[in-house]
């Protein structure tokens, strides 16, 4: 298992400076100049010149490069184009709603999605579990967005029950007020995020009816309920911590879109406002740390896959 | 009561035959799959030859109004036609899911089959590249060139097709190393085939149904990631219509024209919901096995 691990976080520090990289190059190396593009059209020599300066793009690459990588190693991602202020700061400051928002809804589409997962596959044939099915794929057709515009117009439009974004400039020092305008968003990611969960449970479930040791149990003289709760368990760990990873994941990138719906003041607004204003050092730190925060989720699922399932621990 | 007998009936009834075959044709949701998918595509086409009103066309008069004789679908606050609108962005979605999906195979499916083909090393440095493109998704990768290049359709067609390329490596990798460990691909390598000839003779014949299954689940995939840039203004810029930008500008002005809100939404899910249909039918007709399963299942 030690070796494993060694082997893992080695292959881990491999990515990361491959995906840092793949990121520096994509933004240096493609033609088209930043800091031309970042300058309103006119703008004199002198000024493309400064703005090059600035943003380094006067040296040469592998210089940039070297300078970048070794900025990142020491946890410096560099400052604003336009506040000056650094990248790191800005993204700290978003934190407290999108992490709310992204492990919130990822808990409760857990809460939700899996209970409904196993009855649809457990009553697959009956007419309440083939309408959750294809509620669910229907879940997993329609764009996040369209959810989350539909929700705000029945709940905050219609029944003015909650307000329809925004949150409050104050931040959590007002919790109640921090919470209601997370509610909505939370529920639109949930209703995405569920329906793949409910899915992927489903089909894990299916898997497992399927198998032998289910049968056995049956014949033994167990109730099908007890049958998957005594075996389903401990055989589909494996799957459903590699499914929880995967979840995680789309529910952090989902914040992107959600946040934009609900004019939410997080990573993912950050992300959007820097992209459309070519604020190249916020782009670059965020899709980093994004993309990083991803990898790691890799390592996790794969080192708790070994733990839970001693199937896997024997192959190493 | 598996008996001989009763086991070489059971054989022969799960025997793929051209009848059976022509039979999971008509399983339902192919059908419906097919329905939905070719209720798009005929609004993309008709578009390219007459739509109720010009693209530019505006009707300042009226302005956010409902579904009438004249606006089928109503209009947006410039007063836009919606349905022009909803058959010119079929035409943008279905134009960059095809441009997308083409790339993501262009891609991904070389890259698949070397992985399978090559030696170990080239495997898993392979693999080692598609775990990141992996973990980078389409909709970062598209903000990333979107910095540099700014929004276009080109821009949104490679960001997708990027994305999307590392689900087909990935898969067309796993079938291939599967046809290549078979016996008959020893046998063909004994007789001296080469590897392009192995590939072309055994491999592609054996793969390409799956591929095809995933080219339909991947153009759905493609057409909500298009929505999606393109609600966040990151897509085909305008004028060219999309489903996407309809439904940001409807956001605006849900509390006086919600219905302009349900079309486009519509619209998506009917294209993904009708791939996705169509990818499951495909599926039962195409792999003989797969259906045996199935009918052993419902039996």
């Amino acid at each position: 298992m030690l070796s494993y691990l060694i082997r893992r976080v080695a292959w881990l520090i491999g990515s990361l400076f491959v995906a840092g990289s793949a990121v520096f190059f994509l933004l240096r190396v493609l033609p088209g100049d930043p800091a031309v593009t970042l300058l309103a059209v006119g703008s004199s020599p002198d000024q493309i010149d400064a703005i090059r300066h600035q943003l380094g793009t006067d040296r040469p690459v592998l210089a940039q490069y070297g300078h970048w990588l070794g900025d990142l190693v020491t946890g410096n991602l560099g400052n604003s184009l336009f506040t000056q202020m650094p990248v790191l700061d800005q993204i700290a400051g978003r934190l407290p709603v999108t992490v709310p928002l992204a492990l919130s809804a990822f808990m409760l589409s857990i809460v939700v999605a899996v209970p409904i997962g196993v009855f649809a596959a457990v009553r697959r044939r009956g007419l309440l579990g083939v309408a959750v099915s294809t509620l669910a794929q229907l879940g997993i057709a329609l764009p996040i967005f369209w959810v989350g515009i539909v929700v705000v117009w029945l709940v905050a439009v219609q029944w003015r029950a909650l307000p329809p974004g925004g949150f409050p400039r104050t931040g959590w020092q007002d919790p109640g007020a921090a919470l209601q305008s997370l509610v909505l968003p939370v529920a639109t990611l949930t209703i995405a995020q569920g329906s793949v969960l409910v899915r992927y449970v489903r089909s894990a479930t299916l898997d497992v009816l399927s198998q032998e040791y289910v049968r056995t149990a049956r014949s033994l003289g167990y109730s099908l309920p007890r049958a998957l709760w005594r075996h389903g368990p401990r055989n589909g760990a494996a799957t459903v911590v590699q499914i929880l990873g995967i979840l995680l994941a789309s529910s952090l990138l989902g914040t992107v879109v959600i946040e934009s719906v609900f004019a939410l003041p997080g990573l993912g607004s950050l992300l959007l406002a820097s992209v459309k204003s070519r604020d190249l050092p916020i782009v670059q730190g965020t899709v980093f740390l994004m993309t990083a925060t991803v990898l790691v989720m890799g390592l996790v699922v794969d080192v708790v896959q070994r733990l839970v399932d001693p199937r896997l621990r024997a192959r190493t | 009561m598996s008996t001989p007998l009763v086991e070489a009936v059971e054989t022969i009834e799960a025997l793929d035959t051209p009848a059976r075959r022509r039979r999971g044709w008509r399983s339902p949701s192919f059908v419906l799959g097919a329905a939905l998918l070719l209720a798009i595509l005929v609004l993309a086409l008709m578009s390219l030859v007459w739509s109720p009103y010009g693209l530019d066309h505006t009707d300042p008069a009226a302005r956010l109004a409902g579904p009438s004789a004249r606006h089928w679908a109503g209009t947006d606050r410039l007063g836009r036609d919606q349905f022009t609108q909803l058959m010119l962005g079929a035409r943008t979605a279905v134009w960059i899911g095809l441009a997308s999906v083409a790339v993501a195979f262009v891609i991904g499916v070389p890259l698949g089959l070397l992985a399978a083909a090559a030696g170990r090393f080239v495997e898993n440095a392979v693999v080692g590249v598609i775990d990141i493109v992996i973990a980078f998704p389409t909709l970062l990768l598209a903000m990333l060139l979107v910095t540099v290049y700014g929004a276009s359709t080109a821009v949104a067609i490679s960001a997708i097709g990027i994305g999307v390329s590392a689900e087909v490596a990935r898969l067309t990798r796993i079938s291939a190393s599967r046809v290549f460990t078979q016996d008959y691909v020893l046998a063909a390598r004994t007789c001296g085939t080469g590897p392009l000839m192995i590939l072309v003779r055994h491999v592609l014949p054996n793969i390409w149904h799956t591929l095809l299954v995933q080219a339909a689940l991947a153009f759905g995939v493609a057409v909500i990631a298009e929505a999606s840039l393109s609600y966040l203004g990151l897509g085909t810029p305008p004028p060219a219509p999309s489903w996407g930008r309809m439904l940001q500008e409807a956001q605006s002005t849900v509390s006086v024209a919600p219905w302009n809100v349900l079309l486009p939404g519509l619209a998506v899910a009917v294209t993904v919901v009708g791939v996705n249909l169509l990818g499951d039918g495909l599926r039962e007709v195409l792999d003989p096995q797969l259906r045996q399963e199935r009918q052993a299942a419902d039996r």
